[in-house]
């Protein structure tokens, strides 16, 4: 890791720990917001898999084309996405990135890339697929598609379908499965024959690699291999990123259901405290550099609880905004 | 005035719109070399080559998803299905992604999506080559469902549709693919959606029909005039968003009203229309809201089982006739 984090600068370094930092204290004040019941509807958390979304989106451009999840508030800060106007969303405020009609499963942010976090598993790999389709086959640009899907996705049809269109046509899609061994509470040895998904691509001739998902670092340096391959049309990627979340499946939900220890052993696995360590114990940054930050972070975080606290709910009838152009 | 057949006014006006617009796109099984499955494509992957006019994988999900996808960054998409009977293996795509993605993004996603697919029995292709699948479609919002009779509705309707910028769903009847008639020679020619067509008028009572059954309903019509009877024949071509008013005020001309489809009659966009004659006319009505359309099991394989499942003339003839008792 070290020799890949010498190519980074120390801005650089940084900024990934300050990405990841965003979307943690983002998810802890949503945690706080829904137990205190100021938040409607259902949230799901991204807590403890924030090394993924920081280390992909890294190396993609503000043009390149993301889709995501039901747990895909991580997705949008790494995308760059507006945490005012996300957390407008999750009150439900006309303010919010979906006018208040999404809520926390379909943040969009179309200007950029972010085609929509998706309520259905597997929704997002399709959308992904054809968005690398028109850039590559019909507007001819050099953009990129991520999906990023957990590991309950891979047992859906269509994943199948996306890895073996976006395979035999070689398009610019990059698979990123985030696996967290739970798909809601069902363990995935009971109900897939291996624990380990990147093998599947084999069987797609699609190039996969396993990486540990909760190093921000290893992510990036991946990601950046498949980026550069999907640029130069030489066809898709698959990344398995090893994870785990650190929270139930939804806020609400306590998860009885995981292995005490393993749990426990993931916890001390922390993608943001790992890497504080990291830098701190190659002197890439000190404990001022970090507080700084962690400073800002809280600031915008509550600014953006603030923007969302102040806005106002949409007009009723808005509700029928918005269906067709 | 150029004749053509139904499915060459399907094909020209593809090419016609594709010469125009270089972003646009035509993805579906079969559709290249062979020509499609119906023969509808014929010639165009001669014209435009593999990216515009792709050959896809048995993939439903994907075909759609490939279409959306692009569709949502920048370019405009025709998925082709060969059968609505296949619509189940991609649902999800159409009714929780492409028809809601512009709802729930707050207005942002723009969906240039046409889907092509076909419809309708009478050809013994048994329970799952034959059907009508036109209602689901209606039930759901953010998608608008076209089923033209004519060649030059197919054509006018099309064009509407690639130039919409919603999603759109055409219903295409197998059985009136090689039917010839004349066609508008304008490149420009457009049916608006959601307008009805008179096929003919008359006095007595209003009969709405949908694709092939707007033939039978027009042979019902020489028999019923023969008795005396004058119908009004009315043809929607958009079954979403309905031409209420051509409706309404036809049928409070006439004071009776009789739906024929070919689907089938429980819970067919028939009922839908039944309920809004009662609502906005019931005072103007003098005799039953009649429906005709196929009998409640699947379309059976048999000529003679499948002639008695779906409808027939006579059933149109008799259903007038009993609103006239």
């Amino acid at each position: 890791m070290s020799e890949q984090i010498d190519k980074l600068s120390k801005i650089h370094l940084l900024n990934l720990y300050e990405k990841m930092q965003l979307i943690r204290r983002f998810e802890e004040k949503v945690a706080e917001l829904f137990a205190k019941g100021k938040l409607p509807g259902f949230v799901h958390l991204y807590i403890g898999q924030e090394a993924i979304a920081v280390g992909v989106c890294d190396v993609l451009r503000i043009d390149d084309f993301i889709t995501s999840t039901h747990r895909g508030h991580g997705h949008v800060i790494a995308k760059g996405g507006d945490v005012r106007k996300m957390m407008a969303e999750l009150f439900g405020k006309i303010t919010g990135y979906c006018r208040g009609k999404g809520g926390s499963m379909h943040i969009t942010d179309m200007s950029i890339g972010m085609l929509g976090a998706n309520g259905i598993v597997a929704g997002g790999p399709p959308i992904a697929t054809g968005a690398a389709y028109g850039a590559a086959k019909i507007r001819h640009t050099d953009q990129v598609a991520v999906a990023f899907f957990g590991d309950g996705a891979t047992n859906e049809g269509p994943f199948a379908e996306a890895c073996n269109m976006a395979s035999a046509w070689k398009l610019p899609v990059i698979f990123v499965c985030e696996n967290n061994l739970y798909g809601v509470g069902t363990r995935l040895g009971r109900i897939s024959p291996s624990e380990d998904i990147a093998s599947r691509a084999a069987a797609f001739h699609i190039p996969a690699v396993s990486v540990n998902g909760n190093d921000v670092i290893a992510v990036r340096e991946v990601a950046e291999e498949a980026v550069k391959r999907a640029r130069k049309g030489e066809g898709p990627t698959f990344i398995e990123c090893k994870t785990w979340r650190h929270r139930g499946h939804f806020e609400g939900e306590n998860p009885t259901y995981f292995n005490k220890e393993e749990y426990q052993m993931w916890l001390s696995k922390d993608p943001i405290a790992g890497f504080r360590k990291t830098l701190l114990s190659a002197n890439l940054a000190d404990e001022n550099d970090f507080n700084l930050i962690d400073q800002k972070v809280n600031q915008v975080i509550e600014e953006a609880v603030r923007f969302a606290e102040n806005s106002p709910l949409p007009d009723p009838a808005t509700a029928l905004e918005d269906v067709f152009i | 005035m150029p004749k053509m057949k139904f499915m060459e006014a399907v094909r020209e006006t593809i090419r016609q719109e594709m010469e125009k617009d270089p972003t646009l796109f035509l993805i579906g099984e079969d559709v290249g070399p062979y020509g499609g499955e119906q023969g509808v494509t014929g010639d165009l992957w001669q014209q435009f080559g593999d990216d515009r006019v792709r050959d896809a994988p048995i993939s439903e999900a994907l075909i759609i998803g490939c279409a959306l996808g692009a569709s949502m960054t920048g370019c405009k998409a025709i998925a082709e299905i060969p059968f609505g009977d296949f619509l189940g293996m991609c649902m999800d795509q159409i009714y929780n992604q492409a028809a809601k993605i512009r709802y729930m993004s707050g207005g942002q996603a723009q969906v240039n999506l046409v889907i092509r697919t076909t419809e309708g029995g009478y050809v013994s292709g048994a329970e799952q080559h034959s059907q009508s699948l036109v209602s689901w479609f209606v039930h759901i919002p953010g998608i608008k469902v076209v089923e033209p009779a004519t060649p030059a509705d197919a054509m006018g309707l099309l064009r509407a549709a690639l130039r919409d910028g919603n999603p759109v769903i055409i219903f295409e009847h197998r059985y009136l693919y090689s039917l010839v008639d004349d066609v508008p020679d304008d490149p420009d020619f457009i049916i608006p959606l959601g307008k009805a067509n008179i096929v003919r008028e008359g006095n007595d009572c209003t009969v709405i029909a949908t694709a092939l059954q707007l033939y039978k309903a027009k042979e019902a019509a020489e028999i019923l005039a023969r008795k005396g009877i004058e119908i009004e024949l009315i043809d929607p071509r958009t079954i979403d968003p309905l031409d209420e008013e051509t409706i309404l005020k036809s049928v409070k001309k006439t004071g009776r009203a009789v739906i024929v489809h070919e689907t089938w009659v429980k819970g067919g966009y028939g009922a839908e229309i039944a309920a809004i004659i009662a609502d906005k006319a019931i005072n103007y009505l003098n005799g039953p809201v009649k429906r005709v359309g196929a009998k409640n099991v699947p379309i059976p394989f048999s000529p003679v089982l499948e002639n008695y499942v779906l409808p027939q003339v006579e059933d149109i003839v008799r259903a007038v006739e009993e609103t006239m008792e």
